[in-house]
């Protein structure tokens, strides 16, 4: 009995606010704090603000390269690291694990630091060695720099998934399509990708919302550019304006429907079976 | 450059002094074998005796690491699995759970250069689905069969590439009893059919006694013995082998004569036995270590007080268990000096009888050609 108490109070703890949040998104008054009737006035108001939609978008661009980049590499990596053997990989496990765990703000400040480091040194260098008359190209915190500070977050994430994922497959399954004629990367794309698919998934989904979400990582790197999470933040210091709760929910919706979309994706698959 | 006699048959498989070492263990050590063309030969030993690295270095999952391999008179040292003219069956199916029994029984066509047309390909799956008995079962998921459909999806799978040698590993082994021995029966008939070499990898001596002409007999990555299943249970050359293949007594001793054949081994309580020693073992020297062995079906049993003609050996003893087997009764006997002693009686000769029952005085005999003497290795 003291368990389910228990329980129904950390639920409560958890999704009151952000039903608080769903809620006051819809307020028809002008204040956070205040419920006047409800309205949709404040999703109009959202949608129609230029800043948010260039934030959106940018978010967007970033995310989807995160996920395309971290999904590919983390299962390149996964593979490789699958047939390594003995102290390098215990080494490579130990540093995959570190990297999940390294809070957001040290791989930012870190990050900064190394890129703004290299291209100090490499900005000169380019100016130097560019011919006459063109403008040297520029080096400078923007798209690239929040991507690749991203990635080698997700990348880990994915690789855990997918390292997983192999673990539990039969090996005989590899070798019998070997022993069936099929060369080695016919094999992998026949056998272990239809095996390892799901996990990739659940790797490119995951980095996609951990990329679409972060804040922190983005903060240092992002230079001029403003992310979604960055514009909800600097509008936060004006004040919480219910069409800041319109933007939460309108993620959140977001973030429930593609997870969803994947379970069905991936229950559909496994029931379907596949055959040529 | 080998030469090869006109009476031998066609090698199929050939090792020559293969060893196989994995960083410091040894799995095959120094293995020279063949295996004739369309043969039932068979690896038998318990687990990590290196049957099965013998078999997956003729699938080329491994590479020896000294000797040769030879499939069909060439070497394929160094060829990768998916260019050996070789198919194997796995010991857990290993059937692709994406892919229905179809598709499963297709894939070995489909990866071949030039591919088969997809009418050929669904008229050869379908042909080899009737020879495995699982027509109609094409569009079935994988995971919805029973074991054995599953075996014998396993089996078209790697039958339908019509392979010069199927390598099967334990492929019964996570079947239950009845369904083995119908799998038993059911293979050899179908390599009596297909007429290709297959090679059984198993722990079961049973398995391999009913189903292989040759079976070799490993132990630690070294053959101990290869021949028929009859040479093998009636001539082991070692007491591995002959506690290996079937049920036999053993009596230890130390060897007092040796005349060729013949040895004279005195048991421990004093008791002088003599056995006839294999063709292929090692002779024995006076004083070594050696062991009688008698096979339970070769002792008669017979009340206590009876006289017994012909027999070389007599014991007495008294009745412990007694097993009703059907066709066959099985005693324990327990005996002063020689431990408790198996006895195999056909249900023919004891019908004049009930039998004995748990507790009768019994003696136990055996005639001079039915003991062998054995080395204890």
């Amino acid at each position: 009995m003291t368990m389910r108490i228990y329980a129904i109070a950390v639920f409560l703890f958890l999704y009151v606010p952000i039903g608080i949040i769903v809620l006051f998104s819809f307020n028809a008054g002008r204040h956070a704090s205040e419920l006047r009737g409800l309205s949709v006035q404040w999703y109009g108001k959202a949608l129609s603000n230029a800043f948010v939609g260039d934030a959106f978008f940018t978010s967007l661009t970033i995310a989807l390269s995160v996920a395309v980049l971290s999904s590919l590499m983390g299962t390149t990596a996964a593979l490789a690291l699958q047939r390594m053997k003995g102290k390098m990989r215990v080494l490579f496990d130990g540093l995959i694990y570190v990297s999940v765990m390294v809070p957001g703000i040290v791989i930012g400040i870190a990050t900064l630091v190394a890129l703004v480091t290299v291209f100090d040194f490499l900005n000169p260098l380019l100016a130097a060695l560019w011919p006459e008359g063109i403008k040297p190209p520029k080096l400078s915190m923007g798209y690239a720099s929040v991507i690749a500070a991203h990635t080698l977050f997700t990348m880990s994430l994915v690789i855990i998934l997918v390292r997983a994922r192999i673990a539990g497959m039969d090996r005989a399954l590899i070798e019998a399509s070997m022993d069936l004629y099929a060369t080695p990367w016919r094999t992998f794309y026949q056998v272990t990708l239809p095996q390892i698919y799901p996990a990739i998934l659940a790797g490119f989904l995951l980095s996609f919302t951990f990329s679409f979400d972060d804040f922190i990582i983005s903060f240092f790197v992002a230079g001029a550019n403003t992310t979604l999470p960055i514009y909800i933040f600097a509008s936060i210091r004006r004040g919480i304006t219910p069409e800041v709760n319109a933007i939460g929910t309108m993620v959140l919706a977001a973030s429930l429907f593609l997870l969803m979309a994947t379970q069905f994706l991936l229950r559909n698959k496994k029931n379907r079976g596949t055959s040529e | 450059m080998s030469v090869q006699s006109s009476n031998t048959q066609e090698i199929d498989i050939e090792f020559r002094a293969v060893s196989k070492r994995f960083e410091d263990v040894v799995a095959v050590e120094n293995v020279s074998l063949t295996v004739a063309r369309g043969a039932f030969f068979s690896f038998l030993g318990p687990s990590g005796c290196g049957k099965t690295t013998s078999l997956r270095l003729i699938a080329g999952f491994d590479q020896p690491t000294e000797g040769e391999v030879f499939i069909g008179g060439n070497s394929v040292v160094g060829v990768p699995s998916h260019k050996r003219p070789v198919n194997m069956v796995f010991q857990q199916y290993a059937l692709f759970p994406h892919m229905d029994v179809a598709a499963n029984i297709g894939y070995g066509l489909r990866q071949r250069n030039p591919k088969p047309g997809k009418a050929d390909i669904t008229k050869r799956v379908d042909e080899t689905l009737e020879m495995v008995r699982l027509g109609g079962y094409g569009k079935r998921k994988v995971w919805e069969l029973s074991g054995g459909q599953q075996q014998r999806v396993a089996l078209a799978r790697a039958l339908i590439n019509r392979p010069t040698c199927l390598l099967l590993d334990e492929p019964l082994a996570a079947l239950d009893r009845k369904l083995r021995r119908e799998m038993q029966i059911e293979l050899q008939t179908l390599q009596r059919d297909v007429g290709i070499t297959f090679i059984l990898v198993t722990h079961d001596q049973e398995e391999a006694l009913s189903m292989s002409d040759t079976i070799c007999i490993m132990r630690e990555g070294k053959i101990i013995q290869s021949g028929s299943p009859r040479e093998l249970y009636d001539e082991p050359v070692s007491k591995y082998v002959a506690d290996f293949v079937g049920k036999t007594n053993f009596f230890s001793g130390e060897v007092v004569d040796s005349n060729g054949s013949s040895v004279s081994v005195k048991s421990v309580s004093g008791q002088v036995f003599v056995g006839l020693q294999a063709k292929g073992a090692v002779p024995l020297a006076k004083k070594s270590k050696a062991s009688i062995a008698v096979r339970p079906e070769m002792i008669s049993i017979s009340a206590a007080d009876e006289t017994t003609q012909n027999s070389d050996i007599v014991i007495q003893g008294r009745v412990m268990n007694r097993i009703f087997l059907g066709e066959h009764s099985e005693y324990l006997i327990a005996t002063e000096g020689f431990g408790d002693v198996l006895v195999l009686t056909p249900k023919v000769l004891e019908s004049h009888s009930k039998g004995f029952a748990p507790g009768d005085q019994v003696s136990i005999s055996w005639g001079p050609e039915a003991a062998l003497v054995l080395g204890d290795t």
